[in-house]
């Protein structure tokens, strides 16, 4: 696959990546943390949590990825996408379910006929660590099961030892892989790469590489979405949108479980990418348990009650 | 039609309980003025008139100086220990009230209770904590065994802070055993007498704190008043000339705290992103009414544009509008007298030839307001580049080396702070060791501590608060 032309120069050589990488603004720990947590501080009431919390829904890809995951498993998950909160059918699908790739069929026909997508994690998920020839065949096996999606891990081995090229070529090919079919989505795991200044250098690789979605983490290591990391990938793609006027979604993922933690996430995109972000087509959660506490949040605001969670849906 | 439009969330003004009129403190009691005059304060946002407050003369200032004098004997001599329970005591009660102050000053200023809640009322009680743990370890502060205090402070504090101003002047005033007579200032009394009550609540013995809200006319009499030992005045360098002229020949300490045109100098290898939050910061908190606002911004020619585009795209999300709401970033201007020197200075900028900008902002109807506003194309010949605005209005000016940025930093009256951004740590202490500023931040602005020493050079002031710095003000040393 031929380089992203606008950054041919870039991505000449390994030294050249290095370079541009390197050159990138620096990131203040403290100011981004400080900007993160004011943000959090924003008071969001009555309408306008009302119009959050669907489109919180709206944005979630419903996650499982569990070695006991089973069809049925996973039949009820796309179901829960389907149809979120069964005593009210105005609340919003899900936008997405995520799963490993082989359970893609499973999930595709639980989704039929319905706008929601099915995301695999592909890439020896979450480790990354394997031969990029398997790494292309667990792509392909996803995207040749009907995967809308695919969410794949970057070599941080590669990253964090300097490789960026390695990296870089790694995710090209994954793309190639992806095909006119599926939207890619590439995740840093953040917590490993430890440093702002290495996730604003990832996130800058993945989008000339050609990412749709820049992600986080895949739930699996200790650190995963932060408001301060995910601030910092809305600044990138926004950034990077100005530059090139090309658009790259934004996805945190793990460890996002409450409403009002939620909430924070879209205050952060409002202000930061702004409004052309609020909508799932460039924000998405990686979440499993927000969904059902977003549910009984917005049965609070219908109805002026705590149900509790015996009446949203376990799945 | 914006997609996420944040409804109002206004703080509750319930928890605050604001008297149709309030008297003056002197001696432990509420009393009225001696010629029974009174004056208004009203909400800056509104104009709506919060209470009738007496308002001190000079025979008020002579009873609450006698009061002082005759507190100051057993208060001195009062083990620094036992001190430190008073003042602790204090700080735990402007905790436990924080909610109820915030919503006071915010209503009284015309500041963001965001604001409020999230820096000055944590900022206060934090200096009472830290002066009360003085209290009994003066010996150990570097003045020698058992430093003495001085006697009655008179201390004149000004209406940007008027609570976090009072504590900075009364928590080490107490801690070294002075006793003190405070007057806030006139557009904003109301925290003050309510810190009065908090000192009855606290147990305080009458006469240690006396608040005599006034005007200007007060605060002369009381830096003039014979048997005051100690004079602190924060507020603008006009006055504290005068003062200083007031207190020359007596045997009056003095500390002034006074304007300042501070620099915030964005070198082109900055975090960017949190270089813009910096200037913001450094301008817009309190609506630049900080007398150590970074008011100057000085980039680096090379990368003025990025930054500009992203200083620009930064202010448009602020949220201006009604101080109690929580999402409120900029509130009211303080006075129609403040606001009307902000549109004057700002006009002479346009006058002048600098460009002026603001983003799309809906100003309320009543109350004083003024949009955030920058200038570029400013140099140093600027009016605005020079005097001290003390509004929102942030003037832009380049420099193209690190010996130039210095050199235009320095190029003021005031040096009160400066703000360097950069990720090179050697840079930050090779520039910072030639900016004459009493307070330099790096890659931060307007972050405040109370262990931290602060105060000017130049027509900024002399004398440190805060910090162990800070007690030398109040020490017979």
């Amino acid at each position: 696959m031929p380089p992203a032309p606008a950054f041919a120069d870039v991505t000449a050589s390994d030294s050249t990546l290095r370079r541009f990488l390197h050159g990138l603004p620096g990131v203040d720990t403290v100011g981004l943390e400080a900007r993160a947590a004011s943000l959090g501080t924003r008071s969001i009431k009555t309408t306008a949590k009302a119009y959050a919390i669907d489109l919180a829904i709206s944005m979630i890809d419903l996650t499982t990825l569990e070695g006991a995951d089973t069809p049925g498993k996973v039949r009820a998950l796309a179901a829960k996408a389907v149809n979120p909160d069964p005593t009210d059918r105005t609340t919003p699908r899900t936008a997405a379910v995520c799963v490993y790739p082989d359970m893609v069929a499973t999930a595709k026909a639980g989704v039929a006929g319905t706008d929601v997508k099915v995301a695999s994690v592909a890439t020896a998920f979450p480790a990354g660590r394997a031969a990029l020839d398997v790494k292309l065949a667990d792509t392909r096996d996803a995207v040749a099961a009907g995967a809308d999606e695919i969410d794949m891990v970057i070599d941080r081995g590669a990253f964090l030892a300097g490789h960026y090229l390695k990296v870089y070529e790694e995710i090209r090919a994954v793309k190639e892989a992806c095909g006119e079919q599926a939207r890619l989505k590439v995740i840093f795991e953040t917590g490993e790469l430890s440093t702002y200044d290495n996730i604003r250098r990832a996130s800058w690789l993945g989008m000339i590489a050609g990412a749709d979605f820049i992600k986080t983490s895949t739930g699996k290591v200790g650190v995963n979405a932060t408001p301060a990391n995910t601030l910092l990938m809305l600044e990138a793609v926004r950034d990077f949108r100005a530059q090139t006027g090309v658009q790259v979604g934004v996805k945190p993922a793990g460890g996002i479980r409450t409403t009002k933690d939620a909430i924070k996430f879209l205050v952060l995109v409002n202000e930061t990418a702004g409004e052309d972000w609020l909508d799932n087509h460039w924000f998405r959660f990686g979440a499993s348990s927000l969904l059902n506490d977003l549910l009984m949040q917005r049965q609070k605001l219908a109805t002026g009650r705590y149900s509790g969670p015996d009446y949203v849906t376990v799945d | 039609m914006t997609k996420f439009e944040y409804a109002p969330a206004p703080e509750s003004r319930s928890v605050v309980d604001i008297a149709p009129s309030y008297g003056l403190f002197i001696d432990g009691e509420f009393t009225e003025a001696a010629d029974g005059k009174v004056f208004k304060t009203v909400s800056p946002a509104s104009e709506e008139v919060l209470s009738e407050v007496a308002q001190a003369g000079a025979e008020d200032v002579d009873r609450a100086v006698k009061a002082a004098r005759k507190a100051f004997e057993k208060w001195s001599a009062l083990p620094g220990a036992e001190r430190a329970k008073y003042l602790f005591r204090i700080a735990r009660i402007i905790q436990e009230r924080s909610r109820e102050l915030a919503v006071l000053e915010t209503l009284d200023n015309g500041k963001p209770i965001r604001e409020t809640r999230d820096a000055d009322l944590p900022l206060v009680a934090a200096h009472f904590f830290y002066y009360a743990g003085w209290a009994d370890k003066l010996d150990h502060a570097g003045y020698g065994a058992n430093p003495r205090p001085l006697g009655v402070a008179g201390q004149v504090i000004p209406w940007n802070f008027p609570l976090l101003m009072l504590a900075w002047k009364i928590a080490p005033a107490l801690a070294t055993g002075n006793t003190v007579v405070l007057k806030p200032a006139e557009t904003t009394p109301l925290s003050a007498l309510f810190f009065a009550d908090i000192c009855r609540q606290a147990g305080l013995p009458k006469g240690v704190v006396n608040i005599l809200p006034g005007y200007g006319d007060a605060g002369a009499a009381l830096v003039e008043h014979p048997d005051v030992n100690k004079v602190a005045f924060t507020g603008s360098t006009a006055v504290g000339k005068a003062i200083a002229r007031q207190v020359a020949g007596t045997s009056k300490k003095v500390t002034l705290e006074l304007g300042g045109k501070g620099a915030n100098i964005v070198f082109d290898d900055a975090p960017i992103d949190q270089a813009v939050e910096g200037i913001v910061t450094g301008i817009f908190f309190n609506q630049g009414q900080v007398c150590c606002a970074g008011s100057r911004l000085l980039v680096q020619e090379s990368i003025q544009d990025e930054l500009l585009d992203a200083l620009k795209r930064r202010l448009s999300t602020l949220r201006l509008g009604d101080p109690l709401d929580k999402n409120t970033d900029i509130g009211a201007i303080n006075s129609a007298e403040q606001l009307a020197r902000i549109k004057a200075l700002a006009e002479t900028g346009e006058a002048e030839g600098a460009e002026r900008w603001s983003p799309a902002c809906e100003l309320p109807s009543s109350g004083f307001w003024f949009a955030p506003t920058l200038f570029t194309n400013v140099t140093q010949a600027h009016t605005i580049a020079r005097d001290e605005i003390f509004g929102p209005v942030l003037s832009v000016l380049t420099f193209r080396t690190p010996d130039e940025a210095v050199a235009k930093a320095n190029n003021s009256q005031y040096g009160l702070s400066a703000g360097i951004w950069t990720e090179k740590g050697s840079r930050i202490l090779a520039v910072a060791n030639k900016l004459r500023a009493g307070v330099v931040w790096a890659n931060t602005f307007n972050k405040f501590d109370p262990t931290s020493p602060f105060g000017g050079y130049k027509e900024s002031g002399f004398g440190r608060e805060g910090g162990r710095h800070g007690l030398e003000a109040y020490l017979d040393v």
